[in-house]
């Protein structure tokens, strides 16, 4: 009689298989790794950003690095899943007896891989290139507290656009979010630049939270991690929970 | 294990008000191929989709393996094999053999993917991306994904839909010969081919109603006899509506012209005293009948007038139930 493997074997196979597809993308490439190492490069090597204390790059890495859980967690997990929705995968997947569960899992652990070599690759740009030296004292722990709820806020996100949007409609509307929250959350741009409406509700944004909190982590600001950590676990939540509630699987 | 694999009892399935599937009970045994036969909106993939577990029924039950579907978990799905509508639900990017080894990792047994290339006959195209495959290959890949977890029950949406005449043979042969291994097989179809090379028993519905049932053999031959002739020449219109009034006799029913003096004759039955009109109406004009026939129906001719019969009934108008 036919048995379903352990929940880990199928979860760990579908893990595999999101990766696989991920790197064979050319354009998920693009917009995982190139674009976040241009937009570092770029905007570092330019005095295009008004940055008022320190060195450019002291300003833009942490920013980038959470423009790179943005690109992974939001644009490619939720254009990604989007598309399975409309070709029927996740479908036949949840015939088969991969738990729904591992499906999730397997996505988020996917996520979390490709955002530690995203880290990887911008951190070692940042030292090769940028003469960016880890400041004593950086929160290791912290950065990874923030890179864990932020891929939660935004996975969120993207979860919820593709279980209840068109295909289309989450690709153009995730592109549409990372390029807003690229100019408006903090990355490349202080938020004290905008004007002062425009610049209140950005300190909202689940980016400013978790560009700030990264800053902090990697000292190259100081004060207090509080406020970000709240407003970003705040953020993770509530965007799981509407990506819970409203996504449906075909 | 006598017990039959699919059980699907008085089931009612609704969109709104309108009643999808009305009232169906049917049930599939092992080592057998059950196919349900209707045109496109009659509550196919609707029926096929409740007994996967993909939708709830409003009404009656449905066993599968004696287990309700939609709440069978993963060890009911492990003995399921599914295969959705147009070979669909997989990864345009993937490649057959990592398809086929992804779905291997759900099952603790099941086929290595090698072997259920060769089974299907996907060798050469087994390291080609799905969204290059042809629609055939797209069909046979999504069967060998069925087939990955050695299941018990077989559910196959349209199987030989889209398939050159080569692959809808080799596809008729596979599923024979799983029956053949004691596998329960559901498939829908609306080719008749299908019914009649591979069917043990068919359903016909029709607006989600079951309409006949029975094996091809019973369900062709429940078919009323028809008239058939051939006579040297094509007739006027004058005399072709003569012949048919002589023909019905008041009766409701149509002469139809099959072109090079070919007629058959609809909703009458091949009587002896029709025949008896017919040969007395061509000897008075000296007309020779070249051919003659009043073999009893095929299936197509019984499917054709089941469905249309069905046609006037009360009912919803036929929507995208099978969307």
């Amino acid at each position: 009689m036919s048995a379903p493997a352990t929940a880990w074997r199928s979860t760990l196979a579908q893990t595999g298989m999101e990766l696989r597809l991920t790197a064979r993308r050319g354009e998920n490439v693009l917009v995982i790794i190139v674009l976040p190492v241009v937009v570092l490069l770029f905007f570092a090597s330019t005095s295009i950003v008004p940055v008022t204390a320190g060195r450019p790059v002291d300003f833009l890495l942490p920013g980038v690095l959470a423009l790179a859980v943005i690109s992974t967690s939001l644009v490619n997990l939720g254009i990604a899943t989007a598309y399975e929705r409309y070709y029927g995968v996740l479908k036949l997947l949840g015939g088969s007896p991969l738990p729904r569960a591992g499906l999730i899992g397997a996505k988020m652990l996917a996520v979390l891989v490709v955002e530690i070599v995203q880290f990887a690759v911008l951190f070692a740009v940042a030292l090769a290139f940028l003469g960016w030296r880890p400041p004593a004292g950086s929160g290791t722990a912290l950065v990874v507290v923030g890179l864990l709820l932020g891929t939660l806020a935004f996975a969120g996100i993207g979860l919820a656009m593709a279980g209840s949007l068109r295909a289309e409609a989450t690709l153009a509307g995730a592109n549409g979010l990372f390029l807003a929250l690229l100019l408006l959350g903090g990355i490349v741009v202080p938020l004290d630049q905008l004007p002062a409406a425009v610049a209140a509700v950005a300190r909202l944004l689940p980016a400013s939270a978790l560009s700030d909190l990264l800053r902090i982590a990697l000292g190259s600001s100081a004060g207090d991690f509080t406020p970000p950590l709240v407003l970003l676990a705040v953020w993770a939540i509530g965007a799981s929970a509407l990506a819970i509630l409203t996504f449906r699987w075909e | 294990m006598t017990d039959p694999a699919i059980v699907v009892d008085d089931l009612t399935k609704r969109y709104g008000a309108r009643p999808v599937v009305d009232g169906l009970t049917f049930s599939v045994s092992r080592g057998e191929v059950f196919t349900l036969l209707g045109p496109n909106g009659a509550g196919k993939t609707t029926t096929v989709e409740i007994v996967e577990g993909y939708r709830t029924a409003d009404g009656g039950s449905v066993r599968v393996l004696g287990t309700d579907p939609g709440t069978g978990g993963r060890n009911l799905k492990a003995r399921v094999g599914l295969m959705l509508q147009g070979g669909g639900g997989i990864y345009p990017q993937a490649r057959p053999d990592e398809i086929l080894r992804l779905y291997a990792n759900f099952h603790a047994g099941g086929r290595g993917p090698q072997k259920l290339i060769d089974l299907v006959g996907l060798r050469t195209s087994a390291r080609t991306p799905y969204r290059r495959l042809s629609g055939g290959e797209k069909q046979r890949l999504a069967l060998a994904v069925a087939l990955v977890g050695d299941p018990e029950v077989l559910i196959l949406d349209e199987p030989t839909a889209g398939m050159d005449p080569e692959g809808r043979a080799a596809t008729r042969t596979l599923i024979a010969e799983l029956r053949g291994t004691g596998v329960a097989i559901l498939l829908t179809t609306h080719d008749l081919a299908d019914v009649e090379r591979l069917a043990d028993h068919v359903a016909l519905i029709d607006h989600g109603r079951l309409v006949a049932a029975g094996s091809p053999d019973e369900l062709a031959s429940s078919a009323s006899p028809r008239l058939r002739f051939r006579l040297p020449h094509p007739l006027e219109v004058a005399d072709r509506e003569e012949l048919s009034g002589t023909l019905l006799d008041g009766a409701p029913g149509s002469l139809t012209d099959e072109g090079g003096g070919r007629y058959r004759l609809d909703g009458v039955t091949a009587e002896p005293d029709v025949l008896a009109r017919l040969a007395r109406w061509s000897a008075e004009r000296g007309l020779l009948i070249a051919e003659l026939t009043t073999g009893r129906g095929s299936l197509e001719e019984r499917y054709l007038e089941l469905v249309a019969g069905a046609e006037g009934e009360p009912g919803a108008p036929r929507g995208e139930a099978d969307a």
